[in-house]
Order: structure tokens, then sequence, then C-alpha cells
């Protein structure tokens, strides 16, 4: 009776076991087939040069020019603004007041409208309103702003990731111990004093993470790009704002759906594939070794 | 608790300091920062709200666009051929509305009419770029698709139209049903939940019971790593690997369909489901699982009898917020589904969701088309879905899991 009872205990205990080493291995998977299919392709010369023979051969320089790009004007937006409603959160808002909820909540909204959602809204708002005003206000109708380039698909992104910035913030603001606040407190420091002063700086760490988190995603991310300012290709690197630029994941969908000849591109499909993966997958590596620091030192 | 000692330590702060230092002290720039922090709080719930205003408004043209068509082509005559587009479509438009007289002259345009096509075929990229698509023009070119639409025997869009069987938005009788898109993305929804739900939650159910503390600590981020795939990553591997994969597997002939998509939904579903459960599980009060350890249940009955029953408002909050992430999700439905819009109960089928409709066709519409308003609205359904789904799982669910641990512990 006994054994029949630790019997069944090791089965469900084996049935669980075995779905956490199935998420591994698919991990490993996902990411040995990427990895072996990519690197025949991959060089140095693969991500420093330009595709050429429309789109058949040759780099992927542009797509990770213009990524880059995307994500540093996205983290400029993002960064500032999160961690600030995080402060807000942390610091200002009591947890029991129905604005704060409202606030938590619509943040927690944010993190999960579907991200096509946010392109539809970079295209209503974004280009067709904001753009739409300011070719109409500046630049007597010419059209300028109001079509799809790279301001308005970081702005998008930016709204995208500002919910992964808010919680990474916020998360590392709670670490910083009460003490620290109380004692600049009794010393005569003001509120915004103890927060420039103290907070903010024992906090560095989360906003980091929260930064590394946001620019892989942001990185990742194509639904919202793709009528926001993504473009198939471009023969020169975007020098305006009002520019379209090329995207490593808008990329990586447009060669394996829509290219001319999927098979023959498949080496540099692959490798760009690995690119991005290994892009995003060492940024969150990054930060999640940070944040289990973090987690530690609470 | 912590609130209390921090607010009544401000108030002894300030109370000490008298009411005049503190007057002399007043700093404007400091007030002014403290106004502005709160102002910019206050901008996510103004993007939740101009999210929905704006994916909405853009679909608004739909419920009004029959009368306004109408008027504007009495104005316009000289235009049809532009879009008497497909051939089908140039026989047909003289038969609705052409003058007899006219008709001979419109057959022999017929030979153009391929040509224009192709101007028309150029749309696409003239949006991609979109040269010249400013105000003025979007409203032009409204006229023309109304224009054709109306050719297309007197066809307005309506909730007739909108809940039929065929989704066909580029034909000459465009047709917005959108009953095929729907069952497509529940179809998905549902392969892609019953696969990740479960493993999902035993995962959380082993990392959250059994595993050490050590162990746990490896699961945790590695389930964080899998978050971490971009979905196009995931859909390319979809596309590429597991595709072929399953083809050889069951043998079924459409490469593409929604059970790959769904299997790949699922990774992307996983890491959601994964962390609200183990949240949730590891909330589970020890005096539960230490009372019943104590009345001699082993280690598993404990997990599963005690632990996953008062973890059940937080899983069911889990699997809404896994279903929400598998509703939108985009780019693996485009790429992985086949995108083939069909109403049929086999899996191994191709279906088109809602997200990648969206998608795939958003590029392609010309600005303040009727298509294009139905691509908002099929953005405003999704939007309202997913966010009905995170404000149940919010309230209703936390609510009682809440008063569930807090009631019963105290």
């Amino acid at each position: 009776m006994k054994k029949l009872k630790n019997l069944t205990g090791g089965l469900m205990m084996g049935i669980t076991a075995a779905s956490v080493i199935l998420i591994i291995i698919i991990i490993v998977v996902m990411l040995g087939v990427i990895i072996l299919g990519g690197k025949e392709k991959f060089s140095w010369e693969f991500i420093t040069s330009f595709p050429t023979n429309g789109m058949t051969a040759g780099g992927i320089f542009p797509a990770i020019f213009g990524t880059a790009l995307m994500v540093i004007i996205m983290t400029i937006a993002a960064v500032p603004f999160g961690t600030i409603t995080a402060i807000y959160m942390s610091e200002y808002a009591s947890e029991t007041s129905i604005l704060s909820n409202t606030i938590r909540f619509a943040v927690r909204t944010l993190a999960t409208v579907p991200s096509i959602i946010f392109g539809l809204f970079g295209l209503g708002f974004f280009i067709k309103f904001v753009g739409g005003s300011m070719d109409k206000l500046f630049l007597d109708g010419q059209l300028t702003w109001a079509q799809p380039n790279i301001l308005w698909a970081s702005l998008t992104m930016a709204l995208l990731t500002l919910p992964v910035v808010i919680v990474s913030v916020e998360e590392a603001i709670r670490t910083v111990p009460r003490d620290l606040r109380e004692g600049s407190l009794a010393l005569g420091a003001t509120r915004w004093q103890t927060i420039l002063k103290v907070v903010l700086p024992g906090s560095k760490a989360g906003i980091m993470t929260g930064t590394i988190l946001a620019i892989s995603r942001g990185a990742g991310e194509v639904a919202p790009i793709l009528f926001t300012g993504a473009a198939y290709y471009l023969a020169t690197l975007p020098h305006s704002l009002s520019d379209q630029f090329m995207s490593l994941g808008y990329h990586i969908y447009i060669m394996s759906t829509q290219s001319s000849d999927v098979d023959l591109t498949l080496p540099i499909q692959f490798a760009t594939t690995m690119v991005l993966l290994l892009l995003t997958f060492s940024l969150n590596f990054i930060a999640v070794i940070i944040r289990s620091r973090i987690r530690r030192k609470r | 608790m912590d609130q209390e000692i921090k607010a009544s330590i401000t108030v002894r702060a300030e109370s000490s300091f008298t009411a005049e230092s503190l007057k002399k002290k007043f700093r404007f720039s400091e007030f002014f920062a403290e106004k502005l922090i709160t102002l910019i709080a206050f901008m996510s719930i103004a993007i939740i709200i101009l999210i929905f205003v704006f994916v909405f408004r853009e679909s608004l043209p739909i419920f009004s666009q029959g009368k306004s068509v109408r008027k504007q082509t009495e104005t316009k005559a000289d235009e049809p051929e532009r879009y008497g587009s497909d051939n089908s479509g140039a026989v047909l438009n003289p038969e609705t509305y052409t003058p007899g007289d006219l008709q001979p002259e419109q057959y022999g345009q017929e030979s153009l009419s391929p040509e224009r096509y192709d101007g028309g075929d150029l749309q696409p990229e003239r949006y991609g770029v979109s040269e010249d698509s400013t105000g003025e023009t979007a409203q032009k070119e409204t006229i023309l698709l109304g224009r054709r639409d109306d050719a297309g025997g007197n066809e307005k869009i309506g909730i007739k139209n909108l809940s039929g069987r065929d989704w066909q938005p580029v034909s000459d009788n465009p047709r917005y049903g959108l009953i095929p898109l729907l069952l497509g993305t529940l179809k998905i929804t549902l392969i892609s939940i019953l696969l990740a739900a479960p493993i999902a939650i035993l995962a959380a159910l082993f990392s959250a019971s059994f595993a050490a503390k050590w162990l746990r600590e490896i699961i945790k981020p590695a389930v964080e790593l899998l978050a971490g795939f971009p979905s196009v990553v995931v859909g390319f591997f979809a596309l590429m690997v597991m595709a072929t994969f399953f083809q050889d597997l069951f043998g079924y002939s459409s490469r593409l369909n929604a059970f790959v998509g769904g299997v790949a939904m699922a990774l992307a579903a996983i890491p959601v489901i994964f962390t609200v459960t183990e949240d949730v599980m590891t909330a589970v009060p020890a005096s539960y699982k230490e009372a019943s350890l104590a009345l001699g249940a082993t280690k598993w009955q404990t997990a599963f009898f005690v632990v996953l029953p008062a973890a059940t408002p937080g899983i069911f909050a889990a699997v809404l917020l896994g279903i929400g992430r598998i509703f939108g999700e985009t780019m693996i439905a485009l790429m992985a589904t086949g995108n083939a819009a069909m109403i049929s109960a086999n899996p191994f089928e191709s279906v088109r969701t809602l997200a990648a409709t969206i998608g795939a066709e958003m590029a392609e519409v010309v600005f303040g088309d009727i298509h294009y308003s139905v691509l908002f609205l099929i953005g405003s359904l999704l939007f309202i879905f997913t966010f009905s789904l995170n404000a149940v799982a919010e309230f209703y669910v936390k609510g009682r899991l809440m008063r569930r641990f807090q009631g019963k512990t105290s």
C-alpha cells in the first residue's frame, strides 16, 4: 500500500519535473537549431555589408543599424517616462487610493495590449493625427511627417516597452532600504532631495535592468513597426527622423514569407535570426543576472 | 503597515519643523517637479484611453460610409475603369450600372484595365513609402474605393456584411465577414492553451513545491529567457523547423496550419502562465502546507491537493492572461498558420487569425478605405477583448485570491 502511494507520488512529481525539462529542452533546441542554421553564413562581413542582388545575397548591416537607431530613440523616450512613473507609484502614490490603483491597472493593461494594437495606434495617432497636424501647421500640407518613419516607429515601440521599464524600476526602488530613506528625511532633506540623492542612486541597477529588458523587447518586436516605419529594402541608411528604416525582425519576417526565393536565401534568414536571437538573448541574460542580484539583496 | 509607519514618520518630521521654517523653504522647482511627476504618471492612463479612442476612431467610417460614398460617386463619373480591376469585375461593372451605350467602350478598354490595375497594384508600395497619400489623395481614394464598392452591387458595409462567412476584402464585391477570422482565432487559441496551460502549470507546481531553492533559481530565469524570445524568432522557428517536423510526423497536406501555429503560440504563452502561476503558488500561506504535512500527507499530496486548489483563482487568472497573449499574437500567426480564412474544425487546416489579418493587410490598404476601417474595427475588437480579459484577471480573480488567503489565515 505504501509502495503504491510512493509510486503515484513519484509519478506525479515526475510529470511536473518532465514539464520543466520539456520547457528547458524547447529553449535549448530552439537556440541550437537557429545557431546551427545561422553560423555557416554568419561572418563579420555579413553584419557589416549591405544586401545585394535583390536581397538574395550580401549582409544585413542596414537592418542592424536601423534596429539600433530605433532602439536608441525608443530608449530616450521610454526610460525617463517609465522611471518617473515608477517613482510616482512607489514614492508618492498611496497603495490604497483609487487613482494610484488606476495607474497600476493602466500599466498592467498596457503590458497586455497586443503588440499589433500598438501598431494600429501608431498609425492612427502618430502618423495620421500628430504627423498630419504637423504637416498642416508647419509645412503647409507638404507630406513629411504624416507617413511611416523611424520616429513614429520608435515612439510606438516606446509605448510598448514603457511597462517593462516601469515594472523593473519599481521593483528596484522597493529594494532601497527604508532606513536610508528615513535617515535622509530625518536629516532634514525634503522628499524630492531624498528621491534624487537616495532612492534613485539606490535603484540604478533596476533602471539599468529595465532599460536592457526594454531594448531587448523593442529590438525583437515586429508587429508595432509593420506599418509605422519598417521598410523592406532601402539602399541608404536613414539620415533623418522622417526616413524609413530596415529592422532585423522585419527583415526576418519579410525574407521568410515574401522574398522571391525563400530557399535560396535560407542561410541569410537563419543567420539574421541568429543575430537577433543572440542579441535579445544576451541582453535578457544580462538583465536576468542583474535582477537576481537585486532580488538577493532584498 | 509600512505605509503607516512611513506616513507617521513623515508627519513627525514635518511637525518638528515649524510651519514658518517650511514656508521659508518652499522650493518652487521641487513643487514643480513633483507636479510634473504626477502628470507623467497619469500618462499611462491617458495612453490607454488614447489607444482606445484612436483605434476606434479610425474604424468609425464603417458606420457612416454607406451614405457618404453614394453622394460622392455621383459627382465623378469617369473613373470606374480604374478599379474595374479583376477580369470578373470588368465584366460585372457594365452589367450593374453603366448605361448600355457605353458598354462597347468599356469592353474596348478592358485591354487597358490590366495596365491600370498594375497601377493599382503599386499602391501597397505607395503606402510603404507614402509619397503621395496626403489627406487629399486619401480622400480621393476613399471616393474611388467607395465607387468600387458601389459598383459591386451597392454593397453597403453593415452588420450583415461583417457577420458574413466570407473574408474577401480584395475583390470586386468585397466581403468583410469576420466569422472565419474569429473562429480561426478561437481554434488556434484553444489548441495553444490546451498545450501551454498544463505544461506551464505543472512546471510551476514543480518549481514552487518540489524544487530545491537553487533549482528554482535556475528554472525561473530560464523561463524568463523563453519569454525573451522575440515572437518573430518563434514564428521563424515554427515556419522553418516545426512545420516540416510535424508534417513528417503526422503526414497532413497543408504544411502551415492551425496546429503548427498553436504549438508555436504555446511557446509564447508558457512563460506568461508559468510566471503568474508560480507567483501565486509561492504566495500560498506556509501554514496550509505545514498543516497538510503535519496531518501526514506526503509532499506530492500537499502539492496536488492543497497548493494547487488554493492557487486555483490565480491559475485561472494566469490562463486568462495566456489566452490574451495568444489572442493578440501577430507575428507567429502571420508566419506559421497559413493565413487562409476558412471555416473548418480540422486542426490541420490553415487558419487566419484576427491579429494576423491586420498585420498582413494593413500595409496594402489605402488610408480611409472601408477595408482600412474594418481592419481598425478588428483592432478595436482585439483591444476590447484583451482589455476585458485583463480586467477580469485583475479584479475578480485577484480579489478572490487575496480574500481567500487573508481571510483564512487570520
